[in-house]
């Protein structure tokens, strides 16, 4: 009992704020469908937490102040810290971590609510029992999967899709587990086993590394997409086991329109949902390894690049998360300058999901004052390509790769690329002929009208930019 | 609240939340996810009301750190979106730019 007691839960005037607080939620995310709107957008959605947060702490009921203090202070210290100092290009991986850890307090929530229903020693009502184990697992799953997208992204395991033997066997009776734990739960409500909850934590914590496990970098925008909507549901089940309508509300939007947006970003490239799930890019071709016997290829330096660059009439840029990584942002805008100088239209092709995420690479670009009017989408360009003097692709790979187009048994068939290869000469600016994000060989490298430049992205482009000066 | 009225109040959200998301151009994907990554912090509040009530030193550790957890949701969720979208604000130009 405090000072600030005020509210009481579920009572008029803790629900007409918990409405406020869900109501800007709303407009927030609305806004945040317009480029005019967006920041505004956010600043809308982050007054309601605002109002949600101060609402819970005014409830009757609340105590261990000390302990409320201290883990507000330490997870918001953490939360900006993280948030300043990232990078632009580690963005990605930051909205991984930081669903991961939602999802983790889900479970963590559940777990405290199943002892709080032990401890009252009554027979715990279905209707909190139910939504207390499904937040438990759904948020157990959210967090180890984020965690492992996180760490691929982060490159502390291997990006590339990990054949787990018997995955799919392994995941259905881990599932089957995890239901017969739940029921027998669920039978004993009078005095459910902890144990036996502990358990079903593990098991869903094994089930998030296992299911993402086997897919690759390339498709963990979609993932951390829908562990996200994942997220959101478990943060509804924990509002049904809590009484708590903003849980509830607020968790149940985030899992619908984060439904809607996985499912956008997975048009965007061409893949379906289940696809990503279930086939991976690991699968039947993660044989692809045998085919990579040495080809031949074209190795130029910043000089004979310059000069093909230097003599065109148009050119493409084609950015990737190499030329993030290196920060070469800035000079390759200066090549380009050095283009422009000289009469030759430079634009920039930007696939969807350039970088790691769809957007990611516009943000990147905008930062080094990129005129907005010079990126192009993929559907726009593509056509152009035929009648593109010189492509220039910048640690792009995998989304240049033909093999999508012409080889139906490519892991990649079906995404779309953009069609660097239908251009009169391209350049590839690459550290080293290793394969990219989906773990497999890029046949455009051996065209015979691709040239290697290899460099770190960074530095190749100010040598061609000194370059082209001097010609 | 009974659980009839709370499965009403669950699927009217749902129906909103298809809704307000439709026909989202690519540009604004991340930070859309990150927007709704943020706005799932809303646990946190579920941390504050079993902490609130935890009393054994298990739950106060277990409480504690949901709570923390999701303030690092939160903060960390706003923050990221908000410099995301720092490419739609209009920067002054640092000169103009003139052919």
């Amino acid at each position: 009992m405090t000072p600030l007691a005020v509210l009481q839960p579920g009572g008029e005037a803790a629900t007409a704020l918990y409405i406020v607080a869900f109501s800007l939620f709303i407009i927030g995310l609305k806004k945040g469908t317009h480029p005019t709107t967006a920041k505004q957008g956010n600043m809308v959605a982050a007054a309601g937490m605002a109002v949600a947060v101060a609402t819970t702490l005014l409830l009757d009921g609340m105590g261990n102040w000390g302990l409320i203090i201290i883990g507000l202070g330490v997870g918001s210290a953490v939360g900006f810290v993280a948030s300043v100092r990232v990078q632009m290009t580690e963005m990605p991986q930051m909205v991984a971590l930081y669903n991961g850890v939602g999802g983790g307090a889900v479970a963590l929530i559940a777990w405290s609510e199943l002892r709080h229903g032990i401890s009252l020693g009554e027979d715990i009502p279905l209707e909190v029992l139910i939504p207390t184990l499904l937040a438990a697992v759904i948020g157990s799953v959210s967090f180890w999967g984020s965690n492992i997208a996180f760490a691929k992204l982060q490159d502390l395991i291997p990006t590339k899709p990990l054949a787990i033997p018997g995955q799919q066997v392994i995941n259905v009776v881990l599932l089957i587990a995890i239901l017969a734990a739940c029921v027998d739960l669920a039978i004993n409500n009078g005095d459910p086993s902890q144990p036996l909850f502990i358990g079903i934590l593990i098991a869903a914590a094994i089930l998030g590394n296992m299911v993402v496990l086997p897919i690759g970098g390339a498709d963990m925008p979609v993932v951390i997409s829908l562990l996200n909507a994942f997220t959101g549901l478990s943060a509804a089940a924990a509002g049904f086991a809590l009484d708590n309508v903003a849980l509830i509300v607020a968790g149940t939007i985030v899992g619908s329109s984060g439904t809607i947006l996985t499912m956008e970003m997975a048009t965007a490239m061409n893949r379906s949902v289940a696809n990503v799930l279930f086939a991976g890019f690991g699968g039947a071709p993660a044989a692809s390894a045998g085919s990579a016997e040495q080809r031949p290829y074209v190795s130029v330096g910043a000089q004979d690049a310059a000069i093909k660059l230097a003599y065109a009439d148009n050119v493409v840029i084609v950015p990737g998360y190499g030329l993030a990584v290196a920060q070469a942002q800035h000079a390759i805008k200066e090549v380009a300058n050095e283009l422009e100088a000289r009469g030759i239209t430079v634009s920039y092709a930007i696939h969807p999901v350039a970088g790691r995420m769809p957007g990611h690479m516009n943000v990147l670009l905008a930062e080094a004052d990129v005129p907005y009017e010079q990126l192009r989408e993929m559907e726009d360009i593509n056509p152009e390509m035929p009648r593109t003097d010189v492509a220039i692709v910048v640690g792009a790979n995998d989304v240049t790769n033909p093999a999508a187009k012409n080889d139906p048994d490519s892991p990649i068939a079906g995404m779309p690329i953009i069609e660097v290869d239908q251009a009169q000469q391209v350049i590839v600016i690459k550290r080293s002929m290793s394969p990219g994000f989906a773990g497999i060989d890029n046949d455009l490298f051996y065209l015979p009208n691709t040239s290697m430049l290899f460099d770190d992205a960074k530095k190749a482009a100010s040598d061609i930019a000194a370059e082209i000066q001097q010609l | 609240m009974s659980l009839m009225t709370e499965i009403a109040i669950l699927v009217l959200a749902a129906f909103v939340g298809f809704e307000v998301i439709s026909k989202v151009p690519t540009t604004l994907h991340t930070p859309l996810m990150s927007q709704t990554n943020a706005i799932h912090g809303i646990v946190m509040l579920g941390g504050l009301i079993v902490l609130g009530y935890a009393d054994d030193g298990l739950e106060y550790v277990i409480g504690t750190i949901a709570v923390a957890f999701g303030a690092i949701n939160i903060v960390g969720g706003f923050m990221v979106t908000d410099r995301m979208l720092g490419m739609f604000s209009k920067k002054p130009k640092p000169k103009a730019q003139d052919k």
